[in-house]
């Protein structure tokens, strides 16, 4: 098998240049690359067109690289719970592109896929809609969407083994398994590294082939954005 | 006149045994605490879980087990988790029997919105334009007028549109209304002490009345 670890999310993300098209797993808070997001925040590179369903909080996720003006673009369908996210929207430092959840986990797990694009009923009749062809089948309409791939992407998994295979725990798989697979390279950062044959084989959520190096996180914070308690 | 609870309990009576539902966040959310305990169902989150639980005791909490609001919460027994490609997958595919989710207007030919105010800071559209492009059965969970007094239940919807003739059935503060595939709201049940013509003035859109309008019953 092939061995895919790198040290640490620093060696990991040490050639994501500025300008880069990066793909972020996760929903929320929840199933976050935590620490390619620290280590992007020391490399310091700028520029970056963000894929993530949502842009995090003000001071978690992407939301840190917000602040620190390293974001030029973001594709998200929802980007509430922010406001710094708000203000540069607002003064046009930021760049946003809104997409229907299902239409924006469909065009990456296309672009993994091999699939330019594909018809969705998602947004006909909308805005969403403005520009793209609008086609027939058996009496419904459908709007043509296009593939999303990116130079990198940065996943979350619970455990990983070497050659990257990996397993995703509770709802943080979300988005990461179509992200692995339309990277041009995907990093993956795991709670728990393990050695090669450990992992059952039928339990594999995404399989190694997606995955160009992986890595154990530290210190994993595993922020709640609503924590509601049952009385 | 209905509270949210009200609301929400009376969208409870319209869950059939055996339903897939996805509920939305908001009064939608709400209805989960009414549905009959005899019937059995399952909760759709979009982020990727069949079979959302209650809400976790202190020790039960797990970060890596939210719905769709980002709220934590358990799973009942016999859930599945999955990818949100396989979650909308299963929402377009038309394998989802029932979505509940608010609304700022409805139109009498069924279109939504409830995704973007002009003026306002745009949030995104998240899962709304997948769920209401493909859900078989769509329950709208409104108040009848703004706070200001205009109505909601319009000829065309004003704001920016979420989807198009999608939404079957209306529960407000003031009634419960379908809307006809042929367009128009068809009036089906008056909330407790509210008359017929107070819901004829709240509602700007098409109105149809046949016959007596019953009150709704609640428990």
């Amino acid at each position: 098998m092939i061995n895919k670890v790198v040290s640490n999310a620093q060696e990991a993300v040490h050639d994501i240049q500025d300008n880069a098209v990066v793909m972020f797993g996760g929903f929320g808070l929840c199933g976050i690359p935590e620490n390619c997001i620290q280590a992007l925040l020391r490399s310091g590179v700028s520029g970056l067109t963000c894929i993530s369903n949502n842009a995090g909080v003000d001071d978690f996720g992407i939301g840190l690289l917000l602040k620190t003006r390293q974001v030029k673009k973001i594709i998200s369908s929802y980007v509430g719970e922010n406001a710094e996210f708000e203000r540069q929207l607002l003064s046009g430092e930021l760049e946003v592109d809104l997409i229907p959840q299902g239409t924006l986990a469909e065009r990456i797990r296309a672009g993994g896929a091999g699939i330019p694009a594909f018809f969705t009923p998602a947004g006909v009749g909308t805005e969403v809609a403005e520009g793209k062809e609008v086609r027939e089948f058996h009496g419904k309409l459908y709007l043509l969407e296009q593939w999303l791939r990116a130079d990198f992407a940065l996943v979350k998994a619970w455990k990983g083994d070497s050659s990257g295979n990996l397993i995703y725990r509770g709802t943080a798989r979300n988005f990461n398994p179509m992200m692995a697979a339309a990277g041009k390279i995907t990093i993956a950062e795991v709670e728990e590294l393990v050695p090669l044959g450990e992992l059952d084989p039928n339990h594999i959520h995404t399989p190694g082939i997606y995955v160009q190096r992986i890595f154990q996180g530290q210190q994993y914070e595993k922020r709640i954005e609503q924590r509601t308690i049952r009385k | 006149m209905l509270d949210k609870i009200g609301i929400a309990k009376r969208i409870a009576q319209e869950v059939k045994d055996g339903m897939y539902i996805n509920l939305g966040i908001g009064i939608p959310t709400l209805v989960a605490n009414y549905i009959p305990t005899k019937l059995n169902v399952v909760l759709q989150s979009e982020n990727g879980l069949l079979g959302i639980g209650p809400f976790p005791t202190e020790v039960e909490v797990d970060p890596d087990l939210i719905n769709a609001g980002k709220q934590t919460i358990t799973m009942m027994p016999g859930s599945s988790l999955f990818s949100s490609s396989e979650s909308f997958g299963m929402i377009r595919g038309g394998h989802v029997d029932l979505t509940i989710l608010g609304a700022m207007e409805v139109s009498e030919q069924g279109d939504i919105a409830n995704w973007k105010v002009p003026g306002k800071m745009v949030k995104g559209m998240g899962g709304a334009m997948d769920l209401v492009a493909s859900a078989k059965h769509i329950i709208v969970a409104m108040q009848h007028c703004s706070k200001e007094g205009a109505s909601k239940l319009l000829t065309q919807c004003t704001l920016p549109i979420t989807g198009i003739k999608c939404v079957k059935k209306i529960v407000t503060d003031l009634a419960v209304l379908d809307v006809l595939p042929s367009g128009g709201f068809k009036l089906l049940e008056r909330a407790p002490g509210v008359s017929v013509e107070e819901i004829r003035k709240a509602t700007a859109g098409k109105l149809m009345i046949e016959g007596e309008i019953p009150e709704m019953v609640l428990d």
